[in-house]
């Protein structure tokens, strides 16, 4: 296992935590220790969480600290090869035939001008200066997901036209996943992990009055407390944290234009809730759930 | 540090303490692990802690019994050790003792006269019949191929009625002819079959049903490609193997032997969650089309059920129950087990003939669209 214990002069996971909020986001201990060990160790880091808990935030903000640029896969039902590691550009291939073969020139059409880089192999070519984000992991077939762990076990992508391509360096690789279904035992194995849950009230008003500016603190302790309750509604899509932001901006937004303060939160519930029946569920309980919230 | 293997023996013997608990940790994970605490250089236990969670990545609904088993290794907090242990291991061995050794569910291979000798319980040997449905499972066998629930492979094959241009084929023909393009090339994904796995409630109040489940099994066995049938009472048999058998009547015979807890009570929950528990059968679920033929009259926990019919949802790629109660047109469930398990199903339906259990296998493909 090639250890390395610095990576950009980051030598512990309270190193990774300070840099990580430098770049605006506040992780927790635990994340900031599986994100610290899975660059040190060089394993690929799984996030798993509900939607809105801030994985791909923190696949962002890690890029950040590293200095890299990020290169987002986002999978869906059907994702293949063409979209994940290359393709060839074909319109140019038969240019290049049309054109230097009419002059009888033997073209070599399998040159590095005529490929395409996805993200997977992009990241392979520049393992320093990259950090790829397997998005949404659960979102792919089961197929994918197998080849996924060949990629991440070497590194290596095979182009029958141009022979085999491997990194120099282990790339940084998260992979997110919302756990709409199992991922694979052997893929879990392969990764340092971590579950994202939502975060703790406190911590999450830090997050609101770092992000959202111009909110007051007893607005941004009314919407934590009233969102946090929000989320052990029965709910079709949760508040995530980003809602909860928005939802502290828009209030106050409207309070400043004259709104008293539980008719601002109330007027400006379409920004947490954003499903018609979300609403109409919580119509009878919403008063209730604010004047709580504020006390 | 005189004996260095010494504190490292006591990690490695967490590891196994959390195997005996129903986590699997592969030896890679434990060597995350001690790498993990060599680099944060532990300044405390919950450094260690944390990296037990990173490297060993315990599913996010048993973080409570995996703290509690840290607690009790690392910390000797003993109280919580006896609740943890058995609570894990107790349904799972419920439903595994048929047979002998530590791995007993493969009973249909290591021998089945040994597996059948050595079980306990209530034991009743029963004869299959093939009724008159024969003509039903026949029809139901001729349909099915053209109307199996299928899904797109990774790979392309050339096709000629393909919907998608081969282009780098062509380009590769293009060069064998001086850059003139030929013909085109066609390709399409390939389709595969999705595995279909079975099932079946033998309890007692299912009796009277069993026998033609089983012939629709051998049916369905008999007419897609791929698979895999279980019965569930008090404990789960995998059947697939005697099946397999062309002749009916041979193969259900044989089938009927292994089963060793017929007309028992039903602990749906606990033999679904041995059936997670096993990963060589939760890997036969994934992403298959999963038909659960039962009643859900569960007599234990209806929350451990739900949780594992969650699980199995998440897993598959449907999950569909069929009821002999629900041809009753004002059928609703009801007992608490299904109840639960219900939002999670993606069908709830008649399963009281052959005839309507076929004709729900049929409509598994298209209804997925």
């Amino acid at each position: 296992m090639a250890v390395r214990h610095t990576i950009v002069g980051i030598d512990s996971p309270r190193a990774l935590e300070d840099a990580l909020r430098a770049a605006y986001y506040l992780a927790d201990e635990e994340l900031s220790t599986a994100a610290y060990l899975a660059l040190a160790l060089g394993k690929p880091l799984l996030l798993e969480g509900a939607p809105g808990v801030g994985k791909t935030e923190a696949a962002k903000a890690i890029a950040g600290v590293l200095g890299r640029a990020l290169l987002r896969l986002q999978c869906y039902e059907g994702i293949d090869a063409t979209a994940a590691l290359y393709e060839w550009n074909f319109p140019r291939q038969m240019l290049a035939l049309r054109q230097e073969g009419a002059y009888g020139g033997n073209v070599d059409i399998y040159r590095d001008e005529f490929l395409i880089e996805r993200p997977m192999l992009a990241c392979l070519r520049r393992p320093q200066e990259t950090i790829l984000l397997i998005d949404e992991i659960d979102r792919s077939d089961h197929e994918f997901e197998a080849f996924l762990l060949e990629f991440l076990s070497d590194f290596q992508i095979s182009i029958p036209e141009r022979g085999a391509i491997r990194a120099y360096e282990r790339p940084v690789v998260i992979l997110t996943s919302n756990r709409t279904r199992e991922l694979h035992e052997a893929l879990r194995r392969r990764c340092v992990y971590h579950w994202i849950d939502y975060p703790s009230p406190e911590r999450e008003m830090r997050i609101i009055m770092m992000r959202a500016s111009g909110v007051g603190e007893r607005a941004a302790r009314a919407v934590v407390a009233a969102v946090g309750r929000l989320r052990r509604e029965p709910l079709a899509k949760l508040p995530g944290i980003a809602e909860a932001v928005e939802w502290a901006e828009a209030a106050t937004l409207l309070n400043e234009q004259g709104a008293r303060w539980p008719e601002a939160f109330k007027r400006s519930l379409g920004v947490v809730l954003k499903d018609e029946d979300d609403l109409v569920h919580v119509a009878p309980k919403i008063d209730a759930i604010l004047v709580e919230a504020q006390a | 540090m005189s004996d260095p293997m010494r504190p490292l023996a006591h990690f490695v013997d967490f590891a196994a303490l959390l195997r005996r608990a129903g986590f699997s940790v592969a030896p890679e994970q434990t060597m995350t692990w001690l790498a993990a605490i060599e680099l944060l250089g532990p300044t405390g236990i919950e450094d260690i802690r944390r990296a037990a969670h990173a490297a060993m990545a315990p599913p996010p609904e048993r973080f409570a019994d995996f703290d509690a088993l840290f607690d009790a290794h690392f910390l000797g907090a003993q109280s919580l050790v006896p609740e943890a242990e058995p609570s894990e291991d107790e349904p799972l061995r419920a439903a595994e003792d048929s047979a002998v050794g530590p791995e007993p569910e493969f009973g249909d291979e290591i021998g089945e006269s040994g597996a059948q000798a050595t079980s306990a319980e209530r034991l009743s040997a029963r004869r299959l019949a093939p009724g008159d449905e024969g003509e039903i499972l026949r029809r139901f066998a001729r349909a099915l191929p053209a109307r199996v629930p299928r899904r797109r492979g990774y790979r392309w094959r050339a096709a000629r009625g393909g919907r998608g241009v081969d282009a780098r084929r062509m380009f590769r023909d293009a060069m064998r002819n001086a850059g003139e393009f030929v013909r085109l090339r066609r390709r399409r994904r390939r389709l595969r079959q999705r595995r279909i796995v079975v099932l079946i409630d033998v309890s007692g109040s299912m009796k009277e049903r069993t026998p033609p489940h089983l012939a629709f099994a051998h049916a369905l066995t008999h007419a897609a490609a791929s698979v895999e049938i279980f019965t569930v009472g008090t404990r789960l048999t995998r059947i697939t193997r005697p099946l397999r058998l062309r002749n009916r009547e041979q193969a259900l015979a044989t089938a009927s032997l292994l089963v060793a807890d017929w007309d028992g009570g039903t602990r749906i929950g606990d033999a679904l969650n041995a059936f997670l528990a096993v990963p060589r059968f939760a890997a036969l679920a994934r992403g298959a089309a999963l038909i659960v033929l039962s009643d859900g009259l569960e007599r234990g926990d209806p929350t451990a059920m739900a949780d594992a019919v969650a699980r199995l949802a998440r897993i598959a790629w449907r999950i569909i129950w069929l009821t002999p109660l629900a041809a009753d047109p004002a059928f609703e469930a009801r007992t608490a087990g299904l109840v639960a398990a219900r939002p999670y199903l993606d069908k709830l339906s008649d399963g009281g003939s052959i005839d309507s259990i076929c004709n729900n296998v049929l409509d598994l493909a298209s209804e997925a669209a």
